[in-house]
């Protein structure tokens, strides 16, 4: 990009295992953002390996980088980014959209998981017709619905009351105890105390990496 | 592009964004509508200048009489020139070569009638080549002929209009209308592109008007068509020489610039061509330039369309939308909006032309407006391929964006 290069990441080596619910934490500017795009394929890596179920996540052009994300990875995001013109239903279908798995089956699937999140009857609703826990939810189940090996969300519970990020929090706990890879991005420590595994980043490196004993949400 | 979930999803964006969609649309409807439309007038103009200018045969010559202006020879100066029959016969003799047909033209009017119904109307005693002049056609019957002009019959050929306010369903063939206290027998019936009121004409034999007007051989005005293959300078050679002629014989100076009036087709012919083309470069002008502030409009809005939908699609594609996918949903949405409003404003702008029709041909000029469909389609298509353009660049530059950049705006 620029004349001038950063160094956000200086050396970070960990392991994430299958089924474990990791919390990122740190001050802004710390890289854990950086981090969590890198291993969301949002954002290139300069230097460095990155190997995802096995599979080497390298020479990444952008179709194949929209593939693994499509077929690996969910995202959650802190200001939810649901489309806006598009009901719950059909922005949970989106991703099998991209998937090319046909209307029908989409629209069964999209419903299953928004069941799952406890919104089969805000189906038809429009975001802004839903509150700030409910879109996160809808995110929640398009991040799902394509089964990715892992869901990655960033400061997810950024824009939401307590009461509604624990709540939500119980959710990804939920979806965590059914065996599913999450990692948090967080600047909160009560998010991070909801965790199985806590990693703090600071200018760039692993100052702290321990197991937690997971608080429950709720 | 065919599969069906695109377009349905395509349908759906449309849909759900009826402002963005209506803009677009509009931007091109107007874009086209408005090229029609002006197209069309421009067309019109020319029709009308066809009409009034093409309406008499192009390889025509027109002599008429006036007053001297010098002594000469013994008479005097303004001096009233008059050919009488017989000159007519000497200039066909004489320049064969160049002429095809010579026919004089006495004007005058008279009230014509027919059993209870009568009204004035526009006398012209001619020749049988009179026709070739003025481009006459014959609907009925036949022409003034020679027989008619050698025994001075009272026969007449009437225009179509005539023929209507006389006459009616009736036919009018064979029946005899009065005229000049006299009755005259009806021989045919004809129509004018030049308009009503050439149809609004009588024509007899100029023999007959000589002898019910005068009784003399005198004619003020004499017609002649000239030989097409002579070509414009063999025209302008043949005006030169039959001037000369005609001066001579009827002793005019031949510094004289009055006397004997020649105007003939070929000269004006120069003219008309120059008016023609530095009309045909304004109709063209004006069609380019609607059509490029249709193509800056539909441009702008498909950047502004795209960049309100960065967000949108950095979303997409975090979950799994290719680039190619992005670029393709745009494009095709885009080909889509711009075809259906393209062809609405098409069918518009031809709806208004012949809405207009001729109502604007009297105060402003404009006959049939209309735009030939290749030229029609051809903007259209124009319109659609610079929208799709000018979506393209940004769109490619919104599917190269990292999505995380596209989404963190907020």
């Amino acid at each position: 990009m620029g004349s001038n290069s950063l160094h956000v990441l200086k050396g970070i080596n960990f392991t994430v295992k299958e089924g474990e619910l990791v919390a990122i934490m740190g001050s802004s500017g710390s890289g854990k953002s950086t981090l969590l795009n890198i291993l969301g394929m949002l954002d290139l890596l300069d230097k460095g390996t990155y190997d995802l179920d096995g599979v080497p996540i390298k020479d990444l052009d952008e179709t194949k980088a929209a593939n693994y994300r499509n077929k690996f990875l969910g995202f959650v995001f802190q200001s939810f980014n649901l489309i806006n013109y598009k009901t719950a239903l059909e922005n949970v279908t989106l991703p099998l959209y991209y998937q090319g798995v046909n209307r029908k089956e989409r629209e069964t699937t999209a419903l299953e998981y928004l069941n799952q999140v406890g919104l089969k009857e805000w189906a038809t609703h429009l975001p802004s017709e839903l509150s700030g826990g409910q879109k996160q939810r809808v995110a929640i189940a398009r991040a799902m619905v394509t089964q990715p090996k892992v869901l990655l969300a960033d400061e997810l519970t950024g824009a939401l009351d307590s009461k509604t990020s624990k709540e939500v929090m119980a959710l990804i706990q939920e979806i965590n105890k059914s065996g599913k890879t999450i990692l948090i991005v967080t600047h909160e420590e009560d998010i991070a105390k909801m965790c199985s595994r806590i990693v703090r980043l600071k200018d760039g490196i692993i100052m702290e990496d321990k197991k937690n004993k997971m608080v429950k949400a709720i | 592009m065919f599969s069906r979930d695109r377009w349905l999803e395509i349908f759906d964006t449309i849909k759900k964004n009826k402002l963005r969609t209506f803009l677009s649309g509009f931007t091109v409807a107007l874009g086209i509508l408005i090229f029609v439309v002006l197209f069309g007038f421009g067309n019109g103009l020319d029709n009308t200048f066809d009409k009034y200018f093409k309406d008499d045969a192009l390889n025509t010559m027109w002599i008429n009489t006036g007053r001297t202006s010098k002594p000469y020879m013994g008479y005097k100066a303004n001096r009233q020139i008059e050919f009488d029959n017989d000159d007519l016969e000497d200039i066909s003799s004489r320049f064969a070569f160049y002429i095809d047909g010579i026919t004089p033209r006495i004007s005058s009017s008279g009230n014509i009638g027919y059993k209870l119904k009568s009204n004035n109307y526009s006398v012209r005693g001619v020749a049988p080549s009179h026709q070739k002049n003025e481009m006459t056609i014959m609907m009925q019957g036949r022409y003034i002929n020679g027989l008619d002009v050698d025994n001075k019959e009272r026969n007449v050929v009437i225009g179509r209009l005539v023929k209507q306010d006389l006459f009616g369903d009736e036919n009018a063939l064979g029946k005899f209308v009065s005229g000049e206290g006299r009755s005259w027998k009806v021989i045919g019936v004809f129509q004018d592109d030049g308009g009503d009121n050439e149809e609004r004409m009588v024509y007899v034999p100029y023999t007959t008007l000589q002898l019910i007007q005068k009784n003399t051989d005198k004619l003020r005005q004499i017609i002649i068509s000239y030989k097409p293959e002579i070509g414009y300078g063999g025209a302008v050679a043949f005006e030169d020489k039959i001037k000369k002629y005609l001066k001579q014989k009827k002793f005019i100076d031949p510094r004289d610039p009055r006397g004997i009036f020649i105007r003939s087709a070929a000269s004006d012919l120069k003219e008309n061509d120059q008016f023609k083309s530095a009309l045909s470069s304004i109709i063209l002008f004006v069609g380019i330039g609607t059509l490029l502030a249709g193509v800056i409009g539909i441009s702008n809005i498909m950047v502004f369309v795209v960049k309100e939908r960065t967000k949108e699609l950095g979303i997409r594609k975090a979950i799994g939308a290719t680039p190619s996918s992005i670029i393709g949903m745009i494009i095709q949405e885009a080909i889509f909006i711009t075809t259906i409003s393209g062809y609405v404003g098409l069918l518009v702008g031809i709806g208004i032309l012949k809405l207009i029709g001729n109502t604007l041909e009297a105060d402003y000029y404009i006959t049939d407006p209309y735009v030939d469909l290749n030229t029609a389609i051809l903007a259209t298509f124009l319109l659609i391929g610079f929208g799709v353009f000018a979506g393209y660049i940004p769109a490619k530059r919104a599917a190269r964006i990292k999505p995380i950049e596209a989404i963190r705006d907020n």
